[in-house]
């Protein structure tokens, strides 16, 4: 296997592998940078996964090929709604962020395991019929060398996963919006003297990371799964969740730590077809994601710093 | 004074009368039990009378519950079909107790005991220690387990021969590749799973001993993301049939398949499904990815060891094997278009030949060696 053969079966799996946790993990940067913890990322995208599957399957028939983007958008709406009640309880009322965010993630599921038995009476839905499709892109695709690599057999939802990074990236760092949506998450007093409403600035933050959430869940679902059922969301949110930490924050860091999930697992699985790796027993390759991922925390990419005002609710007048 | 000495009587009479009546409950309790016993095996020698109302069977479910298109349901339509047979009613004859978590079995299985049932089927090996403690502590009642072995005598445990229906998906995969390249994804590599591997790759053997089965565990049964990462790295290596044996895990090599034959219709791409009849997830347009799959009929199994134990012939501490002599495991032939007739033939010809003992098919992988050598 020459080393074009080995890319090539590496970089489009790695691809729609991550795309999933790139969505996901930009949701945690926004919440987590305006001060508000999610744990309950896995929570929004079960449920962008039901919403998602359940739309798709509803719909297919009414909006053809465009269903499963619909679909996509649906379940954004329904997460992001989803994610008020995580606004309400942390921001409101104050209550642990943690805590709240664990209560998401168990909502989520049951929520969706209970109604998808009541609408279609049984444990599992049934596989939609206007999933997501790989294809080609038109002139990029033959370009020699980069055309295979990058631009045959993908999914679209892969190349929108990059270009909202970039986007979330804009919005956090360039524009006045980011701007407050920062402060607020470093020093909401100080935000508030400053005339920011705070709490608006975190339910916003909270229901952007509900819109991201479900987007990632329903990517997920209508590009790998294909229906829904309990085992469907098991561990992305989390994964997404280190994605956020190991890229420090940063909406283009989270990003490269979902690539870099997604390049890990996929290598653990061509790594029996590569000469030098395919001595090595599966397993290390299997668990590689996870060391390297502490490994970096630990000191090779320098100290991951959180947010300051990270998982303080804001209390007006306090000090 | 006196109202308080009244109050005292009361309450004295009250506990003596409980415990009077609590001991007529249950020596009536012992009474129908006994009764329920004689009858039942008075109705195995005669003939189906009124005595089989009595009989009570129930089963708990795994975390799937009974509508989970695989285990868990094949389970409950082989009791459903045990009561009807029977003249029982639902509820009251037979019935099930859904587990939400590994936190229900012992409630679910105490609760069902309980209530007199005389058999409670636990589905699925996570039940295995649950139902190790339930029937170490109510050793008059019949417990059976599947896909699994406990230790207690009063559980029957029911097991299938994996490798057989395996061997014969091989032989299905085997003639219908081209590139003599196959594949196999399995959930975690356990002993289990690696008899669906040695049958698998057994059969393969059988009919062509040159083609290549690149075998890939995704160390998971809920891991459709991992599935798909496998599916698409076999599929570009020139891998045409992958059997699956992995769970939800599989869903994600079914969405690769089903990918590429979409893109490229003319592709030979296949999936062998698992447990049940997975016809219904290969479909894609006017195509289907779905070659056969590897039935196991746990409906089959359930309804045997009912009718075991109600005619008094329960096989307690016994390791029952269902395999392909009586239908335990069998091969779907629901795609029509991609079974030739000539595979259905070479099929039932290999079936033929487990059956009479003529192949014995391997369920470790010491034993698959000896089995490839021979060849």
């Amino acid at each position: 296997m020459g080393i074009l053969d080995i890319l090539q079966s590496i970089i489009p799996p790695a691809m729609f592998f991550s795309a999933p946790l790139i969505f996901t993990a930009l949701g945690g940067v926004f919440s987590e940078r305006s001060g508000v913890v999610n744990i309950g990322l896995e929570g929004l995208m079960v449920m962008g996964a039901f919403v998602g599957i359940v739309f798709n399957l509803t719909f297919a028939d009414v909006f053809g090929a465009a269903t499963p983007w619909i679909s996509i958008l649906a379940a954004m709406i329904v997460s992001a709604v989803f994610s008020l009640i995580h606004a309400v309880a942390s921001v409101t009322f104050r209550a642990d962020q943690v805590v709240s965010g664990v209560a998401i993630n168990f909502l989520a599921l049951g929520l969706g395991v209970f109604l998808t038995k009541q609408w279609y009476d049984k444990g599992q839905t049934d596989m939609v019929s206007q999933p997501f499709y790989t294809l080609d892109i038109p002139v990029l695709g033959d370009i020699p060398v980069l055309g295979p690599l990058f631009f045959q057999n993908m999914y679209l939802t892969s190349y929108l996963a990059i270009i909202l990074a970039v986007v979330a990236w804009y919005i956090l760092y360039k524009t006045p919006f980011g701007l407050r949506l920062r402060s607020v998450g470093e020093h909401p007093a100080a935000a508030d003297t400053n005339g920011i409403n705070v709490y608006a600035m975190r339910y916003v933050a909270v229901m952007i990371s509900g819109a991201m959430g479900g987007l990632g869940g329903s990517v997920f679902a209508l590009t790998i799964a294909l229906n829904f059922s309990q085992s469907t969301i098991v561990g992305q949110g989390f994964m997404s969740l280190a994605a956020v930490i190991f890229g420090k924050w940063h909406p283009l860091g989270a990003m490269g730590a979902a690539l870099f999930f997604g390049f890990a697992q996929s290598l653990s699985v061509i790594s029996s077809s590569i000469p030098f790796l395919e001595d090595v027993p599966q397993i290390y390759l299997l668990i590689a994601p996870y060391v390297l991922t502490i490994l970096a925390l630990a000191g090779f990419i320098g100290r991951a710093e959180a947010p300051k005002a990270n998982g303080e609710p804001y209390i007006k007048g306090s000090r | 004074m006196l109202k308080t000495n009244r109050l005292l009587l009361l309450i004295a009479l009250l506990f003596a009368a409980g415990i009077i009546l609590s001991a007529c409950g249950s020596s009536n309790e012992d009474g129908s039990g006994e009764e329920s016993g004689g009858e039942t095996s008075d109705s195995g020698e005669n003939q189906d009378g009124g005595g089989d109302s009595d009989f009570k069977v129930g089963m708990v479910t795994d975390v799937g519950g009974v509508d989970d298109k695989s285990f868990n349901q094949s389970a409950w339509e082989g009791l459903k079909a045990f009561g009807e047979e029977n003249g029982l009613e639902e509820g009251k004859g037979y019935d099930y107790a859904q587990s939400e978590s590994d936190a229900d079995f012992m409630p679910n299985l105490n609760s069902l005991v309980k209530a007199d049932y005389d058999l409670v089927f636990g589905i699925g090996f996570k039940l295995t220690d649950a139902l190790n403690k339930v029937a170490g502590q109510n050793p008059d009642t019949h417990f059976a387990l599947v896909d699994a072995v406990a230790e207690e005598d009063n559980i029957a445990n029911i097991t299938f021969k994996e490798h057989q229906g395996s061997f014969l998906v091989g032989v299905a995969a085997a003639m219908k590749t081209e590139s003599d390249k196959v594949g196999f994804v399995g959930g975690e590599n356990s002993e289990l799973i690696k008899k669906f591997e040695s049958g698998f790759r057994a059969g393969v053997a059988s009919v062509n001993p040159d083609i290549e089965v690149d075998v890939q565990y995704a160390e998971s049964f809920g891991a459709p993301d991992k599935g798909k990462v496998i599916a698409s790295n076999m599929y570009n290596s020139g891998v045409d049939v992958i059997y699956h044996s992995s769970g939800a895990t599989g869903n994600g090599v079914f969405a690769q398949a089903k990918d590429i034959k979409k893109n490229d219709p003319s592709k030979n791409v296949w999936v062998i499904g698992v447990d049940r009849d997975q016809y219904e997830e290969g479909a894609i347009g006017d195509d289907n990815v779905t070659l056969t799959s590897m039935v196991k009929r746990v409906d089959i199994a359930v309804q045997e060891v009912a009718a075991q134990s109600m005619n008094g012939e329960f096989p307690g501490g016994e390791i029952l094997e269902f395999g392909l002599e009586d239908e335990g495991v069998s091969v779907a032939k629901t795609n029509e278009e991609a079974m030739t007739d000539e595979m259905v033939e070479e099929i039932d010809n290999w079936k033929q030949k487990i059956i009479d003992g003529e192949v014995e098919v391997p369920s470790t992988e010491e034993d698959l060696e000896a089995y490839l050598d021979s060849l």
